[in-house]
């Protein structure tokens, strides 16, 4: 008889094989790893709440018969010219060079589809993208790559960036094989080189100088256009409070599992604070000012599903923006890619080399035979699909609270799955009324 | 000449006054009276017209400007000319920090100094200094031309990616990737065209050419203590 038994092997926990491939591929390169994509870690999120439908104590309404309203209004505050979305789900901001411009026609095109709006991005506006976006929002980013004033005119409203989700105070670097000569161009950069973004607005240094600077973009454009702020979230509490002395409009808060086209992997994974935690007190600084709903809130960082909108918006937010969801919705990681994705040393539902610019999907590439892959029509009907799919995910939620409108969802509809999640969204635990840190 | 007076009108009304002259210009020559270091005047012009300001401007004087010709009689705050994409400003008087930020095109001249981060992210317009600038001057400058008839600052230049820079007095330190360069026949040819627009009497000769060593375009690990 053999009494020999197989080897158990035991992984450690704390040197799992991805922790060890990763110091040997440091061991080998001296280099940090830089990827694109958002975080991947789990970290608390919408899946840790649960809507309330009604039963006997709230009252709900017929799914197919009675009507759930989902537009919004943005930037009521001091714009002579808000914007009125038909859907509360808008597209974040995603740059040519980053993106393909096939890309970011397909995303226009998409978005006016469903009635939202996109966003520019690092890099400038592309004639393709205005021609094709009912509503573009125009960023002025601290690198200011291709800002111009006549752009800033043909913008239906202005989002200034001081903060990305997936790297709050880190810039970017958008390596040299995708600075084109187009993407040079309009960056005013050689082709070639490593283009690195800046992480601070050259000509401000604090929040005073922010209430000029939002005062200036305001005077140049006869304030006709709303003025957005987007943040990375890591305080918002301060950071929102600030913005709105400041003057915005619009807050746009982006948790911690946003997207980005590049960056190092440890900024991706450890900066920043989910989503979840941060609209709370985002909205507890909006309500303390007496702003809340009069400074719209926009929100992203790992939008998926109509779940998300809708508990998003119980949270309190005014619309949420979507990046890397988009993309997929264009078709970026599908499985008919997968034999394209496995010989660059990835998978379909993997890749996230998005920096190197050899995406089969046509969409993070600015190589042209790549880029020629994406028809931008049919792009834009998917993404316009998805968005109609997310909206109607959350209208069926919301009636089944009672809700006639999106923006009638609040945290009552709410509760959490884990006492952390609680704590974090401010709900109650399910089966309870404890709000962790609220008492009873 | 049409004239407004700060010290009775808001500045949105002399903004949209002149913002109206795109359309069609009806006055050429506007004086700005009691400026008073009032911010964002004169901000995102789009016609070649001319404008006075008798007196300090604050932040963001002639921001966006676009083919306008704007003279700041005194001293100019934070971040003139910022995003200039044509046209010409010329400060009388000192500038604060962030001079000409991000500017694509035209001509800042600045008689006195210029405080920090002068040119910074300068992406193609000319800035003459007459006096001297502050620290992190043409900090990641990618295209244009500064000149400092004074001296400059700690760290001068770091990061440049094609900006050229003319120094004619000290320079405290030179940022990463800043190297100064050989003062060829082109270079003298075009350092006495930007003086002689600016208006200064220096001899070219006498300057020194400051630019990109090219080391940090791509990154490369081997680089990595200049970061």
């Amino acid at each position: 008889m053999n009494d020999t038994h197989e080897p158990v092997l035991r992984e450690s926990a704390t040197f799992d094989r991805l922790t060890i491939q990763e110091i040997q591929r440091a061991a080998e390169t001296g280099i940090y790893d830089i990827r694109g994509g958002g975080t991947k870690r789990k970290v608390p999120h919408f899946d840790d709440l649960l809507l309330l439908g009604a039963s006997i104590s709230r009252y709900p309404l017929e799914g197919y018969r009675e009507k759930c309203g989902t537009d919004v209004v943005l930037g009521t505050r001091f714009a002579k010219k808000p914007i009125h979305l038909d859907i509360p789900v808008t597209i974040a901001g995603m740059s040519f060079g980053a993106l393909s411009a096939q890309a970011k026609e397909a995303l226009g095109r998409g978005a006016s589809i469903a009635g939202t709006s996109t966003t520019t991005g690092d890099g400038g506006m592309t004639p393709e993208e205005r021609g094709q976006s009912r509503h573009l929002v125009y960023q002025y980013l601290p690198s200011r790559y291709g800002m111009n004033p006549d752009d800033l005119r043909k913008a239906d409203a202005i989002e200034i960036v001081l903060g990305q989700g997936a790297k709050p105070g880190g810039g970017g670097m958008l390596l040299g094989m995708k600075v084109t000569e187009r993407v040079a161009g309009m960056r005013t950069l050689p082709v070639g080189v490593d283009q690195r973004s800046a992480c601070r607005h050259p000509d401000w240094t604090g929040p005073d100088d922010l209430a000029i600077k939002i005062a200036e973009l305001r005077e140049i454009t006869d304030w006709e256009k709303p003025i957005y702020v987007k943040i990375g979230a890591s305080r918002p509490y301060y950071d929102v409070k600030l913005a709105v002395k400041a003057g915005a409009d619009v807050i746009v808060l982006d948790g911690m599992q946003g997207g980005t086209a590049a960056t190092q992997e440890v900024f991706i994974e450890h900066v920043g604070i989910p989503i979840l935690c941060a609209i709370p007190q985002a909205v507890q600084a909006l309500q303390e000012m007496g702003m809340h709903r009069q400074v719209q809130l926009i929100v992203s960082g790992g939008i998926r599903t109509g779940a998300d909108v809708a508990k998003a918006m119980a949270l309190g937010a005014d619309a949420v923006a979507i990046g890397t969801a988009a993309l997929i919705a264009l078709g970026d990681n599908h499985p008919r890619l997968d034999s394209e994705l496995r010989k660059l040393g990835s998978a379909a539902g993997y890749y996230d080399d998005w920096q190197n610019g050899r995406d089969p999907a046509g969409i993070t590439t600015q190589d042209p035979e790549l880029a020629k892959r994406l028809d931008p029509v049919e792009g834009g009907r998917r993404l316009a699909n998805y968005l109609r799919v997310l909206v109607l995910e959350a209208q069926t939620m919301a009636r089944a609270c009672g809700k006639s409108h999106l923006h009638n969802l609040d945290p009552e509809d709410l509760v959490a799955l884990s006492v952390e999640a609680a704590a974090m969204a401010r709900v109650p635990l399910a089966g309870t009324s404890w709000i962790p840190g609220q008492g009873y | 000449m049409k004239t407004i007076d700060l010290s009775s009108t808001p500045v949105r009304e002399l903004n949209q006054a002149l913002h109206v002259q795109a359309g069609a210009v009806t006055e050429r020559e506007w004086l700005v009276t009691h400026p008073d270091g009032k911010h964002n005047l004169a901000v995102g012009l789009n016609e070649a017209v001319s404008v006075d300001i008798q007196g300090h401007s604050g932040y963001y004087c002639a921001g966006m400007n676009q083919k306008a010709t704007i003279t700041i009689h005194g001293n100019a705050g934070v971040g003139v000319a910022e995003n200039m994409m044509s046209g010409l400003v010329h400060v009388k008087g000192s500038a604060s920090q962030s001079a000409g930020a991000t500017a694509h095109g035209g001509l800042l001249i600045i008689d006195g100094d210029a405080g920090a981060r002068c040119g910074i992210s300068l992406k193609g317009a000319d800035i003459v200094v007459g006096g001297s600038v502050g620290h992190m001057s043409c900090f990641m400058g990618q295209a244009g031309r500064l000149v400092v008839c004074g001296d400059a600052g700690d760290a001068l230049g770091d990061s440049l990616y094609e900006t050229r820079i003319y120094v004619k007095g000290s320079v405290k330190s030179l940022g990463s990737d800043c190297i100064e360069k050989a003062m060829r026949a082109e270079h003298l040819e075009e350092l006495t065209e930007l003086l002689n627009r600016a208006g200064f009497d220096e001899d070219p000769a006498s300057f020194k050419r400051y630019g990109s060593a090219r080391q940090l375009y791509s990154f490369k690990v081997d680089n990595a203590a200049a970061y």
